[in-house]
C-alpha cells in the first residue's frame, strides 16, 4: 500500500495548512481522505473519503472518533489520551507525521480533503493501526541501568544541572513518530542495524546518567548503529516533545564512541582503564537557530526530499 | 457451539492491567523465580499512569524533615475522611519511601533538591511538601521506569490484548457453609485479530485501572471503564466505596475538544490561585471546619505559607485555602459557577501568570504549558487558565484484603485504582502513584506466595465455549443499536444524574436510566466489517464493565444519605456520624446487584493514638 499513498511526494510548502485562528472555524465542514486497508485481506486498501462537521478546538482525533461512531464503526486507530501524553496515536496527516491528538482542525482549509494514513516505517495491521513491535524489541536489547552505590546516608546526591539534559530525554512518549520519518528506516529499511532515534535517545540517558556504571559505547556503536545517523534531524522536527534529538543526543553519542574507537590515544587509554565517570558536552537549547547545518543535511540525504520538511 | 478455537499461555502468575500497579506486581513476581504473564489493553507503556502529572506522595522528608509516615498516614485518614481502610493507609504511608527510591535505583530521575536530593512538593492535603516529582509529567518517568525495568526481569507482555472475562468458579453460600470459589485464568482475545486466547494461571492480578469513561467530562483515557471491576464481579468478588468517585476541581473546560482534560494541581502546588469572574480568590470562602484550624484566612498569611514552605523553611503559617482536598475545591467551583460568579465558560479562573515568572512556569509546567498553547489557544505565562470539576478517579473498588490484596475470591488478587479501601471517601493528590507502587507490590508479591504455595487447576472448556459465544454475539444481530451511542448515552446519564452533587430523585432516574441502557447494551450490534481491529467490538466489551460500575455507583450513592468526601447530595447536605462506620458492598446475587453495608475494621488504640496526635 505504501507506494499508493502521497506520503514521498514533494512538499516544498505546508501544504493545506493555514495559521491558527484563520480558515476553519467552528461547524465547519471538512473532508477526510482515510486510508482504510486490512494487512489480512488480499488486496485492501484505498482511501475513502468521510465528511465531518467541526467544532471548536476539534483535533483530528475527534473526527476520527465522530467518523467511528456515525459512519464506520470497524475503523481502526490506536489513541489513549487524548492530551499528547502518551504517544498512541501517531500517523500521517497530508504526509507529514504527527499526533492526531495535538493536531488542530482548524490549522486546515476546508476547501481541501484532510489525508490521514498509518505510519508508513512499519508494517500496517489495519487501517491506522500498525505494528511497532519492532521498537520493543529494540528495547530489550539495550542494558537495563545499573547504579553506583548509594551515599552512605541511602540517598544518591545528583545536581539539577547535571540532569536537565536527560530529563529532556525523558519526555519521550514513545509516539514512534521520529522512527517513523527517519530515512535510515523508513527508506533504506535498516532496522536491523540501526537502532533509531528513540532509541539513540534512551541510550543517550543511559550514558549520561550520573548513577550508571555501565559502558554501553561498543552496542552504540555495532548493535545499535549510531553510525548510520546522518544527521538530517528530520527526527527533531517532527518530535511533539520537542526534545532535540539529534544536536543533544545522537551528536554527543556519535562523539563519545569517536573518542573512543578512533583516538588511537584513547582507544589504548580505554583498554587499560575503563571509563568511569561521564564527560559532560554542552546542551543546545531547543529554540537555538540551528546553524547551516540544514544545509549540510540535505547534501548528505539520499534520494528523496526529507519527509515532514517544511 | 462448535468447539472454540484459542491459543493458550500458561503462567504461574497473571497480571491483568500494565499500568504503574500492574508493572510493579508482575515485577515482584518475576523478581520471586515465577513465571509471570502482563496482559495490556493497549501498547506498553501507554495506560493511564502515563498521564499522572504532579508526584508521588511519599513522607521522604527531603524538604520538611519533620515529616514521617505518621503525618503521612493522618492526612491520608482525614482526606478520606476515615473511611479508608486504615490498615492499608498505614502500610501505604509506611512504605512509600522505599518504593520511590527503588524507582531511582531503577533509572528514574525526579528533580532535584539544592543538596542534590529527591525534591518534594506541595499538594492538597499533605501537610508538608511530600510530592516527589519530575515537573509535570511524573507519571512518565514511572511507568517508562518500571517498563524499562520490568521488559528484563523476564515477564512475558501481551500487548494489545482484552479480557473479556475471568476463568474460575465464583463463591457460594453463605456464612459457615460459604465457599470461596477459585480463579483458573482469563478469556479474552487479540486486539489485532480478534483471535480468541485463554491464559491459565494459579494467581492473577487485577490492576485494570478507573471508570472515568462513565461520565461526559472526565479526564481518563479510552482505557478506564471499569474492567477489573466488571471482571471480578462476574467471577462473584465484591466492589465496595462504589459511590465516592473523585472529581478534580481542575480540567480544562474550553475548547469543547478538550473538555475535561487534567490540569495538575502542582499549578496551585506552585501557587496558582482560584479566581472568579470578579477576581475573588475564591477558596477562603470555602474551608471546611475539619481543616479550619491549619488553614490560612487571609491572603497574606497564604502566601507567607506558600513562600516559607517552598524554600524549606518550616513555616509558622497555615497552609493556602487553594491546596485543599480535592473534594472541597471542586465543590467550590461548582458553586461558585452555578451562583452566576463563573468564567465565560462555565470554569473559574486559574491564576499562575501573576504569580510565577514565565520562566518559572516553563520550567515547573512544561506540559500544562504546552497543552494550553496547543489546544486551547491560552498562553498559561500571560493570561489566567479557565478550569472546572472533571469526573478523575474513582476511590471505590474491588474489595480486598488489606494485607495481601487477595479478593474474596481464591487466588484473585486486585491492586491500584480498580481496588478499593486505601483512599476512603476521598484520595490526596499524589497518594495514588504511591498506591500503585506499594500496593501494586504487596498485591505482586503474594500472588507469588499464592501461586507457589498452589497446585495449578485447569481451565473448565464449557466455560471457555461459553465466554467466546458470548462475545461475538453483537456480531449475529441483523437488528440492534450503535455500541458508541450506547456510551454517549451512558456517559450523559452518569454526568446529569450521579456526578458532583446528587439527590434521591437524581440517583432513583439514574438507576431506571442503566436499567433502560443496559436493556440497549444487551443489544447492541457491530456494524460491519470483521474481527480485525474492530473498534464497535471492543466498545461493546468495555460497556458491560461501565454498567456495571456505574450501577453499584448510583445504588451505593442512593443508600448513602450523607455527603462525605467524593460523594455529595444536595438534600444530605452534612457528614453524618452512623454513615462513618460503614462501607457499602455490592455483589452479584440471584436477583441482580446486591448492596451490603459493612462496618469498618475496628482502629487499634495505637493507630488511634497516631490519629489523635495532631489534634
Amino acid at each position: 500500500m505504501a507506494d499508493e499513498t502521497p506520503i514521498d511526494g514533494p512538499r516544498g510548502s505546508a501544504e493545506g495548512e493555514t495559521p491558527r485562528g484563520s480558515g476553519a472555524s467552528a461547524g465547519a465542514k471538512f473532508k477526510l481522505k482515510i486510508w482504510r486497508a486490512d494487512a489480512s485481506v488480499e488486496r485492501s486498501g484505498e482511501f475513502v473519503e468521510y465528511e465531518v462537521e467541526t467544532y471548536p478546538g476539534m483535533v483530528v482525533l475527534d473526527a476520527i472518533h465522530d467518523v467511528q461512531a456515525k459512519q464506520a464503526p470497524d475503523l481502526a486507530v490506536r489513541w489513549n489520551c487524548k492530551a499528547g501524553r502518551c504517544g498512541s496515536c501517531s500517523a500521517e496527516i497530508n504526509g507529514k507525521p504527527k499526533l492526531l491528538c495535538m493536531t488542530r482542525m482548524s490549522n486546515f482549509d476546508p476547501a481541501e480533503p484532510i489525508v490521514v494514513t498509518p505510519m508508513k516505517t512499519w508494517p500496517l495491521i489495519k487501517d491506522l493501526v500498525t505494528d511497532v513491535s519492532h521498537n520493543y524489541r529494540v528495547a530489550k536489547k539495550i542494558p537495563p541501568f545499573k547504579p553506583r552505590p548509594r551515599d552512605a546516608d541511602g540517598h544518591w546526591r545528583m545536581k539539577q544541572e547535571d540532569i536537565d539534559r536527560i530529563q529532556e530525554f525523558r519526555k519521550c512518549i514513545e509516539c514512534f513518530l521520529c522512527q517513523d520519518v527517519c530515512h535510515v528506516l523508513r527508506d533504506h529499511h535498516k532496522t536491523e542495524e540501526f537502532a533509531g532515534p528513540r532509541f539513540m535517545i534512551h541510550l543517550a540517558t543511559l550514558d549520561m546518567h550520573p548513577l550508571d556504571t555501565v559502558d554501553r559505547h561498543p552496542m552504540i556503536k555495532e548493535e545499535f548503529g549510531v553510525g548510520y545517523c546522518n544527521i538530517t534531524r528530520c527526527c527533531t522536527e517532527v518530535c511533539p516533545e520537542h526534545i532535540v534529538i539529534t544536536d543533544n543526543a545522537i551528536i554527543p553519542l556519535k562523539e563519545r564512541v569517536a573518542d573512543d574507537f578512533y583516538d588511537p590515544l584513547r582507544w589504548v587509554a580505554r583498554k587499560l582503564f575503563p571509563p568511569k565517570h561521564k564527560k559532560q558536552l554542552p546542551v543546545v537549547q531547543g529554540d537555538t537557530p540551528r546553524l547551516d547545518a540544514r544545509g549540510d543535511a540535505a547534501k548528505t540525504k539520499p534520494s528523496e526530499a526529507a519527509d515532514a520538511e517544511e | 457451539m462448535a468447539e472454540t478455537k484459542y491459543e493458550t499461555h500458561q503462567h504461574e502468575v497473571l497480571v491483568i492491567g500494565a499500568g504503574g500497579a500492574g508493572l510493579r506486581a508482575a515485577i515482584e513476581a518475576s523478581a520471586m523465580g515465577l513465571s509471570v504473564g502482563l496482559i495490556c489493553k493497549s501498547l506498553l507503556g501507554k495506560a493511564h499512569t502515563v498521564m499522572a502529572e504532579g508526584g508521588v506522595a511519599a513522607a521522604l522528608g527531603n524538604v520538611e524533615p519533620k515529616d514521617n509516615w505518621k503525618v503521612h498516614f493522618r492526612d491520608t485518614m482525614k482526606g478520606g475522611r476515615y473511611l479508608n481502610q486504615w490498615r492499608m493507609a498505614q502500610l501505604h504511608a509506611m512504605e512509600a519511601p522505599d518504593r520511590v527510591n527503588e524507582l531511582e535505583e531503577w533509572g528514574a530521575l525526579f528533580d532535584r533538591t539544592k543538596d542534590g536530593r529527591i525534591l518534594q512538593r506541595n499538594f492538597g492535603g499533605h501537610k508538608y511538601p511530600r510530592l516527589a516529582h519530575v515537573g509535570d509529567r511524573t507519571g512518565l518517568e514511572m511507568i517508562r521506569t518500571l517498563q524499562q525495568h520490568g521488559i528484563h526481569t523476564g515477564m512475558h507482555v501481551y500487548m494489545e490484548c482484552t479480557i473479556t472475562r475471568l476463568l474460575g468458579e465464583s463463591p457460594t453460600g453463605t456464612g459457615a457453609s460459604r465457599t470461596p470459589g477459585r480463579v483458573t485464568g482469563a478469556f479474552g482475545y487479540w486486539r489485532e485479530n480478534g483471535k480468541f486466547v485463554v491464559f491459565e494461571a494459579k494467581a492473577v492480578v487485577l490492576a485494570t485501572g478507573g471508570i472515568g469513561r462513565a461520565f461526559k467530562v472526565n479526564s481518563n483515557s479510552w482505557e478506564c471503564t471499569g474492567d477489573g471491576q466488571g471482571l471480578a464481579y462476574l467471577l462473584g468478588a465484591e466492589i465496595m466505596d462504589q459511590e465516592f468517585m473523585q472529581f478534580h476541581p481542575t480540567g480544562m473546560v474550553w475548547p469543547p475538544s478538550v473538555r475535561g482534560t487534567l490540569i495538575t494541581e502542582g499549578v496551585r502546588g506552585e501557587g496558582g490561585t482560584l479566581r472568579n469572574k470578579d477576581g475573588k480568590r475564591i477558596m477562603f470562602d470555602y474551608i471546611h471546619p475539619l481543616y479550619a484550624n491549619e488553614t490560612a484566612d487571609t491572603e497574606a498569611e497564604a502566601d507567607r505559607w506558600l513562600k516559607e514552605s517552598t524554600s524549606g523553611i518550616t513555616s509558622t503559617a497555615r497552609r493556602t485555602p487553594d491546596l485543599l482536598p480535592r473534594d472541597i475545591v471542586a465543590r467550590a467551583i461548582h458553586t461558585e459557577v452555578k451562583e452566576g460568579r463563573g468564567s465565560p465558560h462555565g470554569g473559574v479562573f486559574l491564576d499562575i501568570f501573576s504569580r510565577r515568572s514565565a520562566d518559572d512556569i516553563k520550567k515547573k509546567l512544561p506540559a500544562m504549558y504546552h497543552q494550553f498553547k496547543e489546544l486551547g489557544d491560552v498562553d498559561i505565562t500571560k493570561e489566567p487558565m479557565e478550569v472546572g470539576p472533571t469526573a478523575h478517579y474513582t476511590m471505590g473498588g474491588i474489595r480486598v484484603d488489606p494485607e495481601t490484596q487477595e479478593t474474596c475470591v481464591k487466588g484473585l488478587f486486585a491492586a491500584g485504582e480498580c481496588a478499593a479501601g486505601m483512599h476512603g471517601a476521598n484520595r490526596l493528590g499524589g497518594n495514588s502513584l504511591s498506591d500503585l507502587l506499594v500496593f501494586g507490590r504487596i498485591a505482586g508479591l503474594h500472588a507469588g506466595k499464592f501461586a507457589k504455595a498452589a497446585s495449578a487447576k485447569s481451565v473448565d472448556p464449557a466455560q471457555i465455549d461459553q465466554f467466546a459465544s458470548d462475545a461475538l454475539e453483537p456480531f449475529n444481530r441483523t437488528e440492534g443499536v450503535n455500541p458508541f451511542a450506547v456510551h454517549e448515552d451512558l456517559m450523559n446519564v452518569m454526568q446529569t444524574y450521579c456526578g458532583i452533587m446528587r439527590n434521591e430523585k437524581d440517583l432513583q432516574t439514574c438507576l431506571k436510566e442503566l436499567d433502560r441502557l443496559n436493556e440497549a447494551a444487551s443489544r447492541t450490534k457491530i456494524g460491519g466489517g470483521n474481527r480485525h481491529y474492530n473498534t464497535g467490538w471492543h466498545e461493546v466489551i468495555d460497556l458491560r464493565n461501565m454498567l456495571i460500575v456505574s450501577e453499584a455507583m448510583a445504588r451505593s450513592a442512593l443508600a448513602r444519605k450523607e455527603s462525605r468526601g467524593g460523594h455529595a447530595r444536595d438534600d444530605f447536605a452534612e457528614m453524618d456520624a452512623a454513615f462513618g462506620k460503614i462501607n457499602h458492598v455490592c455483589r452479584a446475587g440471584k436477583n441482580g446487584m446486591e448492596l451490603e453495608a459493612v462496618p469498618l475494621p475496628d482502629v487499634p488504640d495505637e493507630i488511634k493514638k497516631v490519629l489523635e496526635e495532631d489534634k
